[in-house]
């Protein structure tokens, strides 16, 4: 049983199909250890995007007033997507590196650990 | 008037004879048509009701002696909302801080009254037992008064402070007050019997302390009389509907052992939803309240740990027990204001009311009632914010969060057991992914995945492009999508959120009053 209803066979419209987004998907992006910034990104983006752009522009852009941002060395990254450890390739697009629409990248950066490695 | 036409005195009726006349002696069997074509949302649910009569309002309360009554508090009520209007009463408040408290409750919480207005109205006519009925209709009108003297308290505010100007405009798109506002229509759209477990039992009865004591002490503590009288007033109401919630749980689960899991169930997801709706509560205890009563963790272990597990301790001979993951919330209460308040800090350039940064006496204050978590995770965010502050760059975050799919809170809720480590729990569904804040939520999608996929989420209904107002073009060059949602919310821009020091709420404060902004 998948809802409690009146009517049997009540089914609901998912609000955030991918087919509202204009040509976009969502793409979720959290950044261990430091919850100054208080919660995972959400942006828009194309399926098409290089992984490589986050790595140049988005997120940089996104984290500027962390002082570890620009201490970020991207070759010593940890990245994950649903939890599990990845190696994504940033010549390729979102989609073939697995990333769809909602999903949640996250990354850890070894060594930077937030203001006075307290995990903000 | 006492004397009847044969001029005999009318033999006067008994409490209980008069309650039972005017519940169950208004009701009848209907025969043209069949009771359950008559009332078609008591059975859906699951919920088997045997003995309507056995349904019990303790305080036997009827109608006419409900209008005599609360016509005499209104009376009162009034009269005293009157006189610290005249007498400008809103300058008596400990300093302008507080009245942000007053605006989170006012916009989240006042337009949740006329919901339950609407709740219970439709729950007094899907019920077919007369008492359950009548009671549901009279907390009806409870409710619709309370929802119009809260309206006459953001009236009087809203002459002196911004973020006031359109709640019910507002309550329909701002980003945190989906929180409130999904809470409360995720009871309205269940079942009948659903409804009143979730607000008259898991939140009027189980958590309501928690909301109640901390405001109206806290309007009293920061002298705030208006709010005060209004606590008073509302107060004999709301022990009425505790009352009448624990006795309506009580009903269901004697009238048939199949209810108790479906309770359970209930009062599972509404101990949990209801939690989660708190956490604004939480900040405002800890951080808005420029006098502050007692501390969130004080409180969640006095209101809910020790009262609420001595009731669950009660209600074990049904069969029920405590409600799935309160240890989790057990875990949280010595960081859930401070990961709240972050992320008001965070955003309160897109919200209706103002944050800051606490001051070096309330730090010392967090750090005593908060020994072991808040000098190590929370402190080190504030001072590197003040730096940035007293360099002229105040922090803000100009990405917008991801929300629980459930509970609409941007998911910064940290782990169980690692406050350093955010919470992520995902499911899958019709080919769709789904992002949740907690093991709590997740369970409340996976249960009924077809309600949820249909949530308003404001992050993504922004980016769906759906809060521009209408007729605005997106496509003309230098457009500010996200300076246009701040005009759909109603927002007057620069003024009724940002920053607390740099707000005209602060700069009006002390012209008018002489007083800081901020006392210290």
């Amino acid at each position: 049983m998948s809802v409690v209803a009146l009517s049997p066979g009540y089914t609901g419209e998912i609000k955030d199909r991918v087919e509202n987004f204009h040509g976009k998907q969502l793409l979720f992006i959290s950044w261990e250890d430091h919850l100054m910034y208080c919660a995972p990104m959400c942006i828009p983006v194309p399926p098409n995007l290089p992984f490589g752009a986050l790595t140049a522009e988005i997120i940089p852009g996104m984290y500027v007033a962390h002082p570890d941002t620009p201490k970020i060395d991207w070759s010593r990254v940890v990245w994950l997507r649903t939890g599990q450890v990845f190696a994504p390739d940033p010549a390729k697009s979102l989609t073939d590196n697995g990333l769809g629409h909602k999903a949640l990248l996250r990354f850890r950066t070894p060594g930077l650990n937030g203001l006075n490695g307290s995990g903000t | 008037m006492n004397t009847s036409l044969t001029g005999k005195r009318p033999k006067t009726l008994s409490l209980k004879e008069n309650y039972a006349l005017l519940t169950r002696g208004l009701g009848w069997d209907t025969t043209y048509e069949p009771m359950d074509k008559v009332f078609p949302q008591d059975k859906f649910e699951g919920i088997k009701i045997h003995d309507w009569n056995k349904w019990e309002d303790p305080f036997r309360l009827t109608m006419d002696a409900y209008w005599k009554y609360q016509g005499e508090k209104e009376r009162k009520l009034y009269a005293i909302v009157d006189a610290f209007q005249q007498n400008n009463g809103q300058f008596n408040v400990s300093d302008a801080r507080y009245i942000n408290t007053l605006k989170l409750f006012l916009t989240g919480i006042s337009p949740l009254e006329y919901g339950a207005h609407r709740g219970f109205a439709m729950a007094g006519r899907n019920f077919r037992g007369a008492g359950a009925a009548i009671a549901a209709q009279m907390q009806a009108i409870d409710e619709l008064r309370h929802a119009q003297t809260q309206a006459h308290t953001i009236s009087h505010y809203n002459k002196f402070f911004n973020g006031l100007h359109d709640y019910t405009h507002m309550f329909d798109r701002v980003w945190y007050l989906s929180v409130p506002k999904s809470y409360f229509e995720d009871a309205m759209t269940a079942g009948p019997f659903e409804f009143v477990t979730a607000i008259s039992f898991s939140f009027e009865y189980v958590l309501t302390n928690l909301l109640f004591m901390p405001f109206m002490s806290g309007a009293a503590f920061n002298g705030d009389m208006a709010t005060v009288t209004f606590g008073f007033s509302a107060q004999s109401d709301e022990s009425r509907h505790m009352t009448l919630g624990l006795e309506g749980v009580k009903f269901i689960l004697e009238q048939d052992p199949d209810n108790i899991p479906i309770v359970q169930r209930w009062l599972d997801k509404w101990f949990w939803r209801g939690y989660r709706l708190l956490t604004l509560v939480a900040m405002m205890m800890d951080y808005m309240l420029p006098k502050r009563v007692m501390s969130w963790g004080e409180a969640w272990e006095m209101y809910f740990e020790q009262n609420g597990g001595a009731l669950f301790n009660d209600l074990s001979r049904y069969g029920i027990r405590l409600p799935k993951y309160h240890e989790v919330a057990a875990k949280e209460k010595d960081r859930l204001s401070h990961e709240a308040w972050a992320t008001f800090y965070n955003y309160t350039h897109a919200a209706g009311f103002h944050t800051w940064l606490p001051e070096a006496s309330e730090m010392k204050w967090l750090a005593e009632k908060y020994p072991m978590t808040f000098d190590k995770l929370y402190r080190p965010r504030f001072e590197f914010w003040r730096e940035q502050q007293q360099k002229g760059q105040r922090f803000y975050n100009n990405t917008l969060p991801m929300l629980c799919q459930v509970c609409q809170v941007p998911t910064f809720f940290t782990e169980p057991d690692d406050p350093t480590k955010i919470c992520h729990r995902e499911s899958d569904y019709r080919d769709n992914k789904f992002q949740f804040c907690s093991d709590g939520c997740k369970d409340i999608f996976d249960h009924e995945p077809e309600k949820y996929v249909q949530s308003w989420l404001p992050v993504n209904q922004i980016y769906q492009g759906n809060c521009f107002r209408p007729g605005v073009d997106p496509t003309v060059p230098g457009f500010d999508p996200l300076l246009e949602v701040l005009h759909y919310y109603g927002f007057h821009v620069g003024e009724d959120g940002g920053e607390f020091q740099d707000s005209p709420d602060c700069k009006n404060w002390e012209r008018w009053t002489g007083k800081p902004g901020a006392a210290a």
